[in-house]
């Protein structure tokens, strides 16, 4: 009796300790974001403050040593190349994933997914030496350096595929029997129980799974920089070079000081804005995937 | 037995390793006991060089610590000048204001045009090369060479060989059309590389290395001398700068002591690593 209690109290003691260490680790990760975002501000708010957020968009150009700091071009630069990656890879990963969980024989399947799985930890720097080697003087056979908007895309969307593909294949496992059973009563083949009933009842998740991978291509840096070509103009056809806001970073805060450098910031508080949005939007879906 | 099969190998690793280093430092001898703290800031193109030196000194010197920051040229001799720093960096001569600082030069960085291998252009003319950097010449036909379109390699604002090029051909970085622009030497190089048509520019010292390796690419030459780093060793590329330290009149024993070490034969290895061209003062 004596031994039974003093156990429970120790567990709850450990409990108790366990409770503690959760909190505090959540407490750290929230804690580091918003030390982020607060950091972002400070070194931004001097670009903010003396040069205003309409110079951003009003200015002639990029030229940030003689003091014209158009980000337009840039941003519109983030929002094509993902865009394009999106368009790319959101079929491509709908097909693998159908295929993968209702098509492919079960051995098959699972090594399928597994090399979907190691795809998706390929370093991104992998990805773009492999664009700027292979994929780049390939599609420069259609005129210039095949270092271009289209060259961007295709490399992004081979990033974010898998992440299509795996929450896909997940949010489809999760679509309950019963449905395909009744499917399967109706007498629908295999190819319209997806289609009428997997499709519209993995929906949320499939949404949720191509917002993560929008936000990964937002963000995406090294691999872009090395095939998008990064001259700083509005692209005017898909084998026009084109500049992201992260790339920018990239390129230019080794050397960027006072004014130059704080707007590089800003340009980062932008980018994750735009990342939050995607995720709020993402989280917003999730809660209620059947409405949206 | 165990013990002596361990000791053997160590032992040789040992006397090998002593006469490895014996032979350089027993010039250098008088300065066994330096000790203290020497900072160094400016140009990020030496800042990676001095950083390797930096390491190596301390090796031979455990008491000494070496303190390389980065922020320009221009950051290297305010610092020098108001006494933030014990030796500045800069990656270009002194100017005429600056004359009252003592350089100290440890290497030389050429800057090459480059084009891919199959290009058979023999030379480039100084006008040539500002007619297509500024987009009035797109078709290598209007130079001499074959009916193959021009893709300009143009390196990101801020990069220290895009100074050296702007400078020698008395451009200004707006007025250039580029079709691609490039972070590193390397991705200059991968990228003409990957282009029949392309013309970019590059550390010597690195086109070099790739070309050894295979890399299809060529180094023109400049004002008809070949863009080899031996001639920007010996001054007679035009298209390079100096990689100098920067002190004030009376620099300290350590920082003296550091500046010599770092212009001696014993860090050339270090010096090529980095892709640059040595100097003997």
């Amino acid at each position: 009796m004596t031994w039974w209690s003093r156990n429970t109290s120790s567990q709850s003691r450990r409990d108790l300790a366990l409770r503690w260490v959760a909190r505090a680790s959540s407490v750290l990760s929230a804690a580091v974001i918003l030390l982020i975002f607060l950091f972002l501000l400070q070194e931004a708010a001097p670009a903010l403050a003396n040069i205003g957020i309409s110079r951003f968009f009003t200015d002639t150009s990029w030229h940030p040593l003689s003091a014209q700091f158009n980000l337009v071009p840039m941003l519109m630069g983030t929002v094509l190349t993902t865009l394009g990656a999106v368009v790319i890879a959101t079929p491509l990963g709908l097909a693998a994933a159908i295929y993968c969980v209702y098509f492919a024989p079960r051995g098959l399947a699972t090594w399928y997914r597994r090399l979907i799985e190691l795809m998706a930890g390929i370093p991104s720097v992998v990805f773009g030496l492999w664009g700027l080697v292979k994929l780049a003087p390939f599609i420069g056979q259609l005129g210039g350096s095949g270092q271009n908007l289209l060259t961007a895309m295709i490399v992004l969307s081979l990033m974010i595929l898998p992440t299509v593909m795996l929450t896909t294949c997940s949010s489809m496992a999760a679509v309950p029997p019963e449905l395909l059973r009744g499917g399967a009563a109706l007498g629908l083949n295999r190819w319209s129980v997806v289609r009428r009933i997997v499709l519209p009842a993995a929906r949320g998740g499939i949404g949720v799974g191509i917002l993560l991978a929008t936000a990964r291509a937002v963000g995406e840096t090294m691999a872009v920089l090395m095939v998008a070509g990064n001259v700083v103009e509005i692209p005017t056809s898909l084998l026009d070079p084109v500049r992201t806001l992260t790339a920018n970073i990239a390129l230019e805060m080794g050397y960027a000081t006072t004014a130059h450098r704080s707007i590089l910031f800003a340009s980062g508080l932008l980018l994750m804005g735009l990342v939050a949005c995607v995720a709020l939007v993402a989280e917003v879906r999730k809660r209620s995937p059947h409405e949206l | 037995m165990n013990d002596i099969r361990i000791l053997g190998p160590l032992i040789l690793l040992l006397i090998t390793g002593c006469g490895g280093i014996q032979a350089p430092s027993s010039e250098a001898s008088p300065t066994p006991q330096l000790s203290g703290r020497l900072e160094l800031t400016g140009s990020s193109t030496i800042a990676p060089l001095v950083t390797e030196i930096a390491k190596r000194f301390e090796l031979k010197h455990p008491e000494v610590r070496v303190d390389v920051q980065t922020g320009g040229s221009g950051k290297g001799i305010a610092d020098v000048r108001n006494g933030t720093a014990d030796i500045g960096m800069a990656s270009r001569a002194l100017a005429e204001d600056e004359q009252d600082l003592t350089i100290h030069p440890i290497a030389v960085d050429g800057v090459g045009i480059i084009v891919h291998s199959s290009n058979p252009i023999p030379e480039l003319t100084a006008e040539q090369i500002v007619g297509i950097y500024r987009g009035e010449s797109n078709n290598w036909s209007e130079v001499g060479g074959p009916d193959l379109q021009i893709t300009v390699v143009h390196k990101a604002e801020g990069r220290a060989t895009l100074e050296v090029f702007l400078e020698y051909f008395d451009l200004e970085n707006p007025s250039i059309k580029a079709d691609v622009i490039v972070g590193d030497n390397e991705h200059g190089i991968k990228t003409v590389a990957g282009t029949k048509g392309a013309i970019g520019y590059v550390s010597i010292g690195t086109a070099e290395a790739d070309i050894q390796a295979g890399v299809p690419i060529r180094l023109l030459p400049l004002a008809a001398v070949e863009a080899t780093t031996k001639n920007v060793g010996n001054g007679s590329f035009p298209m390079s700068r100096p990689l100098n330290l920067v002190t004030a009149d009376s620099p300290g024993d350590l920082a003296r002591q550091f500046i010599t070490y770092c212009q001696s034969e014993e860090v050339h290895d270090l010096v090529v690593s980095q892709y640059f061209v040595p100097v003997t003062p």
